[in-house]
């Protein structure tokens, strides 16, 4: 049979498995033979879901978007992921992952971060559990996300800086599992998107694949049926696009929208449409498509987003991509910040500037009038204030 | 017979070089080749930069974004060893990870060190597991030498398997840690190296990974075949140059 999902080897298609230094090879050993296990258990599935209702806020809202619906002639839902604790769709990998490492005796974490929401997102549930944790950011990053900064601290996390490299995501990854080498009994890596070496992108597409769960029932009870035509989500590494695609996989009738960030243009050389430019390779342990010189030395990508800057793409992603099961968008800056200011005045709703790149969506693509399509709003636009003032001059 | 089985049959302890080609300048890859067989190393390690050198630490981390902003390539490095053979005759193993490998094109790359005279690889990020399945035949084709590491980690049933896929020697990582210069070992890394020894591999072990002077040369090397040292190597080339090259073997190989 066809599949879109991963196989017992770890790979969807042509890409992922775990290309990983012998140094870390019995942690994520250790994790790939237990992972499928631990999150079957009964108890671990009633603490994960416990959590998520009370802590998290789940579920989170199936919302008709009544205004934009007319506005671009489409039955529009939007997942508002942007109503979770602390802001995003990360949060429920985290919760996932900390339950995970509580049940492999660890007690230290360590994480990554880009703009700062999966390090304030990993920060938040370590307090909630006691835990020391280290969150590895990019030296570049540290200045341009302060505040994010300010609450991983006031979490009681320690923010170390990646100063190698470009200082950006990539070297903070390359940090994080550094850090993991060095400490290869006591720690467990939280990482924050569906990449990394196999188990991490199943496991975190798991974790993620909550969000799809409820899209399921709470479009039976809004539509009378459990499909939309379509579901549309943003990428950057892409948990929350494999969480919004998950129980859509299979079902061919279920069009699976994937938008990267183009900032200034494909062409322009500042960019992050890794499908559109990337060739497949190898980063952080996983094979897949990644954005590199004709040399094979990886490159910095560019998005005025800065949770959609990933030189790489989950694995799941670049199989979907090659076997054309996903349609694949890029978006520029340009037509993202016109797509969140527009769902704030439409909506009231300001969301993350990742989120607006798939908003944009309507504006690159012509639908049905009585096709319903699933948008998962990723995040909020709080934490990207500063960035909207400075764009449109507020 | 492959300079490697060959080197590896000498009745002596095996003192092993690794350094980023490209660095300290693009043009000192052969020199400093030339002078490191001149002072009497036994083995060498040319390392092929990249951008996210996952498993070293800052010293390696450095010189390879270093080389390559030099302008150092997977063709460049070719480029400069096309001759080598003429004046060197010790093992040349290349040290890279496997992107910039799969771009070359994996067979390619394999053939393309073989006319040179390149005689192993060793790639952190190409696991055994994978080797074994997908491209032992190339390397084999080409006579090339695949180096597998180990690590305190590693489990007995492993290091077995990893023995069993390993034709010339094994990489023991001396400690859990990326790459990086250390002053000592303890008693935790000595039990290791015996560890290691009694399990009578059919692969020699060679000990990488905080080799930095005569004493921990000579700790590793009590227990293994030999010893590769990186970082330290790294520090003095960045301080001294290549003058330097044959101050430091001396010191090492007291
Ligand atoms: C709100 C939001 N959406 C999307 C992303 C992109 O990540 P992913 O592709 O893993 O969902 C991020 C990353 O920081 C984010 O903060």
């Amino acid at each position: 049979m066809k599949t879109y999902n991963v196989n017992e080897k770890g790979y969807y298609g042509d890409f992922g498995g775990a290309y990983i230094p012998e140094m870390l090879y019995p942690n994520v050993e250790e994790l790939r033979q237990q992972y499928l296990s631990i999150m079957n258990e009964d108890s671990f599935k009633e603490e994960f879901h416990q959590l998520l209702k009370d802590y998290v806020g789940r579920p989170s809202p199936l919302y008709f978007a009544k205004r934009m619906s007319e506005k671009h002639g489409a039955k529009i839902y939007l997942k508002r992921e942007d109503l979770n604790h602390t802001g995003a769709h990360k949060i429920n990998n985290t919760i996932g992952q900390i339950l995970m490492a509580k049940r492999l005796g660890k007690n230290r974490i360590i994480a990554e971060t880009g703009a700062g929401q999966h390090g304030v997102a990993t920060a938040t549930v370590c307090a909630l559990m006691g835990i020391d944790c280290v969150v590895y950011m990019g030296e570049i990053d540290i200045d341009r996300q302060a505040p994010n900064v300010a609450r991983m601290k006031m979490l009681g996390a320690e923010v170390r800086p990646a100063k190698s490299g470009s200082r950006t995501l990539k070297d903070a990854t390359n940090e994080a599992i550094r850090d993991w080498i060095n400490n290869p009994v006591d720690t467990h890596y939280i990482i924050g998107s569906a990449i990394g070496p196999h188990p991490y992108p199943d496991m975190v597409t798991r974790f993620q694949s909550i969000i799809s769960e409820e899209i399921k029932w709470q479009l039976k009870e809004k539509e009378g049926r459990e499909n939309p035509d379509y579901v549309v989500a943003c990428i950057g590494g892409g948990s929350n696009a494999a969480g919004t695609y998950y129980h859509f996989l299979e079902d061919e009738k279920v069009g699976i929208i994937a938008v990267e960030a183009a900032g200034k243009g494909v062409d322009s050389g500042e960019s992050a449409a890794t499908s559109a430019l990337g060739k497949e390779g190898i980063i952080h342990g996983c094979k897949t498509l990644l954005m590199q010189t004709g040399d094979g030395q990886i490159t910095e990508p560019y998005s005025i987003s800065a949770g959609l800057d990933y030189p790489g793409v989950g694995p799941m992603h670049a199989h979907l991509y090659r076997s054309g099961r996903g349609e694949f968008f890029s978006i520029t800056d340009e037509d993202a910040m016109k797509a969140g200011l527009e769902l704030c005045k439409t909506e009231g709703i300001i969301p993350a500037i990742e989120s607006s790149h798939a908003l944009a969506i309507f504006h690159h693509k012509k639908f049905k009038k009585d096709d319903v399509i699933v948008i998962n709003l990723s995040g909020r636009g709080d934490k990207d204030l500063n960035t909207y003032i400075d764009y449109f001059d507020l | 017979m492959n300079r490697i089985h060959k080197k590896l049959q000498e009745d002596k302890k095996l003192l092993s070089i690794y350094f980023t080609a490209g660095y300290p300048n693009l043009e000192d890859t052969v020199p400093i080749i030339e002078q490191l067989q001149k002072s009497g190393v036994d083995m060498l390690e040319i390392g092929l930069p990249f951008s996210d050198p996952l498993a070293d630490g800052p010293t390696i981390q450095e010189s390879s974004t270093h080389a390559l902003t030099n302008g150092m390539t997977t063709a460049k490095l070719f480029e400069q060893l096309k001759d080598i053979r003429k004046t060197v005759n010790i093992p040349l193993i290349i040290m890279g990870y496997f992107n910039p490998m799969m771009q070359y094109g994996v067979e390619a790359f394999c053939k393309k060190c073989n006319e040179i005279g390149i005689d192993g690889l060793i790639i952190p990020d190409l696991p055994v597991d994978v080797y074994n399945e997908e491209y032992r035949s190339i390397f084999e084709k080409y006579n090339l030498i695949n180096v597998f590491l180990i690590t305190p980690q590693t489990s007995e049933d492993r290091i077995r398997f990893i023995d069993s896929v390993s034709n010339g020697f094994i990489y023991m990582v001396s400690s859990a840690s990326v790459t990086g210069a250390k002053n000592t070992f303890g008693d935790a890394q000595n039990q290791y190296f015996e560890r290691i020894s009694n399990m009578k591999l059919k692969s020699p072990q060679i000990v990488g990974f905080g080799i930095s002077n005569a004493e921990t040369f000579k700790a590793a090397t009590k227990y293994g075949k030999g010893a590769i040292i990186g970082s330290a190597f790294i520090k003095m080339i960045k301080e001294k140059g290549i003058e330097g090259i044959d101050d430091f073997v001396k010191s090492i190989r007291l």
